[in-house]
């Protein structure tokens, strides 16, 4: 069959500061057959995002495509004027943006935005868009199709939007789709549900798209072939399952690596025997006026170990590194450091309490000031607990950039001028500047590139056998928090539902959510997707339970997949501990998870 | 001067003509007294609302006086005046708002509310009743305009303070144990400093539109001191015969707001370069 895209020599030049153009793309050529998935695969700053804008003759400001051909189906792209690319853009080729929470706008009515490109092409009539929306809508597993046209968008989930979004780009039946990043900021649990329904519509639609991604395990369950960019050229180019199984090129093989978190060395056992927690959470409950965001929360955090906090977003995991650190006074509850409690408020913490304790936030492009150098940044800790000045003080900071394996001489560049993983690595020298036992890490990785991300997995466990220091490590990521944590707790909507120790959460029974965390996590191989099957209906709850949002009841039961009717939206779940030291918050006995997760996992399978 | 060549480079053809103009003004303002051939009061023309000549390039006003030196030392009124007033407002301005973000809600809440109700009251209203009860003086022009202004400058100022109050760097300040002084001068203040500027400048530009009117009313600078507006009410019985007096002074205060206007159009493209990308 004839390839419905055809690029080849592709070269697209940016301006830089001195008015110097440099390529950001260059001679890069592929093929995509009709109606096939390609996908552009690589770190950020590889080009896939450019590639993918080209497709449609679109640059960003300041780039220009400078060389190379793109031909669409019979349609070369970059012969075409201004007002002939408006004609195909949205028509014949579509976009699908990583953000559909930007994408749409909030004072227009769904349905509305959603059949906008079939009137503005003038492709089919109100009536007649509307009724396919709808179709494509029902394609897409969304809840009461028929109905949902008529909400706003922040009426509706983020997952469901980026299906709505992915409803807007069909529904002209466009010859070429662009996917760019559609599920990246989106929670595993919603991204296997977005997933499935993308590859449903491909399927049925038999539409040629092209997915732009990161992530190797999300592109290995949609593409037919995978491009591995690297610095805006071609590194490998081939079918899925060769690029899986066979990597070639040497740059596929260390991408591959990463996206496999290693195991990182867990706690000396000299240090795990020693009796008082360096900090322990007793009955905290906190939230943010009045609205309860953490219930009953108990951990400890032994001397020099790691303890992992895991939940989708909305779970309270920031939250409770925000109480911890003293930014959110507790409501109830209290908070031990070695043994002694600490204030709920900043201003009543001793100097030396804050030097002990510090945090590293998600973003390290909000978590440095701009206006400063690195230099000051550094300095400031060191002056403000130490009272480091001068010669001390620049010996001390080229150590701690040492120390994050940075050269001595970014420092006195500005945050700016950074890369991603090296603002991270500024960002943990800060805190490490400090000499705490306790660092609390937010998401430390999330916004990093696979291979950067490990990296900084693996400076954080060697910090840990140099330093003596104890981490709290809070990710929406449960294979990073098994890889680099001794003792993991799985909080749902502000409630601890399972915690336990590496080890025993290796392997079932699990608690029905950290069942549903795990199994959604995509594996990196062809097939997963099909494999782990369609989303179950759940039982059917009957209305005795009307007060399901009562706080004492199980938070998850709206969602579980092993609810009881009459028991968990009747009843508190009770908290009980299993024989490995686990303890999960539910109302099903060990042996029945176990079975009914081995009966799951055997239906997928089998 | 390597910085200047950065700045100029980036501003937009309209704003180099802005900075030209701003640049020329700045200047007549400084030196300008010095440069006037003749001295400010002296009658020294035969003619009253002579035309354009060599010995008195922008012609002569209402009493015979040379039109050039009149602007000259006019302008120094205008512009230092409010500059002086503009400055006063912006860097009151600020700092409540800094004080305000960095101090809880409570002090928020009474200097926010204090700054509304001054807001309420119609600027040229309040310069009049200010005028009429205490008399035209410089300092209370001074005083007056830079407490019409204030408001503005401080609801600006606070709105970008509260913003980059939530900003991860400041909570990690926080979590440090850094008072309020350090956090709004280190944390919060440089990066809020491009869009004060150009804040500053909008401001500067509406005293002297404020102060141009007040003078033409004739509660402005009073005589033997002119500044730009008091030239153009002096010489208004020149309009008729279309005499440069009148239209000198006015095209002088055309041009400097318009110049202002002009660079801080294009500041913000300037200075906020690291502030939009993502």
């Amino acid at each position: 069959m004839a390839d419905l895209v055809h690029v080849s020599g592709l070269r697209v030049v940016v301006r830089n500061d001195g008015g110097e153009e440099v390529a950001i793309v260059a001679d890069v050529g592929f093929s995509i057959p009709q109606g096939e998935v390609l996908a552009l695969i690589g770190e950020s700053g590889s080009g896939k995002t450019t590639i993918a804008l080209a497709l449609m003759g679109y640059t960003r400001s300041g780039c220009r495509i400078s060389g190379g051909t793109i031909r669409v189906g019979d349609v070369d792209i970059l012969s075409l004027d201004a007002t002939q690319l408006c004609g195909i853009r949205g028509d014949k080729i579509t976009y699908i943006a990583q953000s559909a929470a930007a994408a749409f706008n909030p004072a227009i009515t769904i349905m509305n935005q959603v059949i906008e490109p079939a009137l503005l092409h003038g492709l089919m009539t109100r009536a007649a868009a509307e009724e396919k929306a709808v179709a494509l809508f029902r394609s897409l597993s969304l809840p009461d199709p028929d109905n949902i046209g008529r909400r706003y968008p922040h009426q509706v989930s983020g997952g469901q939007l980026q299906r709505l979004m992915a409803a807007m780009a069909l529904i002209t039946d466009p010859a070429l789709v662009i996917f760019d990043e559609p599920t990246t900021a989106l929670d595993v649990t919603t991204q296997i549900d977005v997933l499935r329904a993308f590859k449903k519509v491909i399927k049925e639609r038999g539409a040629t798209a092209v997915y732009v991604s990161h992530d190797l395990a999300v592109v290995a369950q949609m593409a037919d072939r995978i491009v591995v960019l690297n610095h805006g050229e071609i590194r490998e180019c081939g079918v899925t399952g060769q690029i899986l199984d066979a990597p070639a090129d040497a740059y596929t093989q260390t991408l591959m690596a990463a996206a496999v978190p290693r195991l990182r060395q867990s706690l000396p056992a000299a240090l795990a025997e020693a009796p008082a927690p360096l900090l322990a959470v007793e009955g905290l409950m906190a939230g943010y006026g009045g609205t309860p965001v953490l219930d009953d929360i108990n951990l400890a955090i032994k001397r020099g170990s790691t303890l992992g906090v895991i939940g989708e977003s909305g779970s309270g995991k920031s939250t409770l590194a925000r109480v911890i650190a003293g930014l959110i006074a507790p409501a109830r509850g209290r908070v031990l450091f070695n043994g002694e409690p600490l204030a709920g408020s900043l201003t009543e913490r001793t100097r030396e309490q804050l030097r002990r304790i510090q945090i590293v936030f998600q973003n390290a492009d909000t978590a440095l000031n701009p206006s400063l150098s690195i230099a000051r940044i550094l300095a400031r800790p060191l002056a403000f607990y130490r009272g480091l000045r001068g010669d001390a003080c620049t010996r001390r900071i080229t150590e701690l950039l040492d120390l994050v394996r940075l050269p001595a001489d970014i420092a006195t560049r500005l945050p700016g001028e950074l890369s991603g993983g090296q603002k991270q690595r500024i960002n943990l020298a800060r805190a490490l500047a400090a000499e705490p036992d306790l660092i609390l890490c937010d998401e430390v990785t999330s916004a990093l590139d696979t291979v950067v991300g490990a990296a900084i997995l693996d400076l954080l466990a060697e910090l840990r056998q140099e330093l003596k220091v104890s981490y709290m490590f809070i990710s929406h990521d449960i294979s990073t928090v098994r890889a680099v944590c001794d003792e993991i707790v799985v909080l749902y909507s502000g409630r601890k539902v399972e915690s336990g120790s590496r080890q025993a959460l290796m392997a079932p029974p699990f608690h029905p959510y950290t069942d549903l965390l795990i199994s959604s996590v995509p594996e990196l191989r062809c097939g997963w997707l099909e494999q782990v099957g369609a989303a179950r209906p759940l039982p059917v709850m009957g209305a005795a339970g009307a007060a399901v949002d009562t706080p004492a009841l199980c938070s998850f039961v709206a969602r579980c997949p092993a609810r009881i009717d009459g028991v968990c939206n009747a009843i508190a779940a009770p908290r009980h501990t299993l024989a490995d030291g686990r303890e999960i918050l539910c109302h099903h006995p060990a042996n029945e998870l176990l079975e009914r997760e081995a009966r799951v996992r055997q239906e997928a399978t089998g | 001067m390597r910085w200047l060549d950065n700045f100029v480079g980036r501003l937009a053809l309209s704003g180099r003509i802005g900075l030209a103009l701003v640049a020329f003004w700045l200047l007549l303002a400084i030196f300008g007294p010095l440069l006037a051939p003749y001295e400010v009061g002296a009658v020294v023309a035969e003619d009253v609302f002579a035309p354009l000549s060599l010995a008195f390039p922008l012609g002569s006003d209402y009493l015979g006086r040379d039109m050039l030196s009149r602007v000259l030392s006019g302008t120094r009124f205008t512009a230092g005046l409010a500059f002086a007033a503009a400055l006063s407002a912006s860097s009151l301005g600020t700092s409540l708002a800094l004080f305000a973000t960095v101090s809880g809600r409570w002090i928020d809440e009474v200097v926010s509310r204090a700054m509304d109700t001054l807001i309420s009251i119609p600027s040229k209203i309040f310069a009049l009743v200010m005028v009429a009860a205490f008399g035209a003086s410089v300092p209370l022009l001074l005083f007056t305009t830079a407490l019409i202004y204030l408001p503005g400058a401080y609801r600006i100022a606070r709105a970008l303070a509260v913003n980059l109050n939530t900003m991860e760097y400041v909570q990690v300040a926080r979590v440090r144990g850094e008072g309020r002084i350090y956090i709004a001068c280190v944390e919060i203040l440089p990066n809020m400093i491009h869009p004060i500027l150009a804040d500053f400048g909008l401001r500067f530009m509406f005293v002297v539109l404020l102060l141009s009117g007040m003078s033409f009313l004739g509660l402005g600078v009073q005589p033997p001191d002119a500044d730009l507006g008091s030239l153009v009410r002096e010489n208004i019985s020149g309009l008729g015969e279309g005499a440069p007096a009148v239209v000198m002074p006015a095209l002088a205060i055309a041009m400097l707001t318009i110049g202002v206007n002009l660079l801080i159009d294009s500041l913000p493209r300037a200075g906020g370069r690291n502030a939009g990308e993502p």
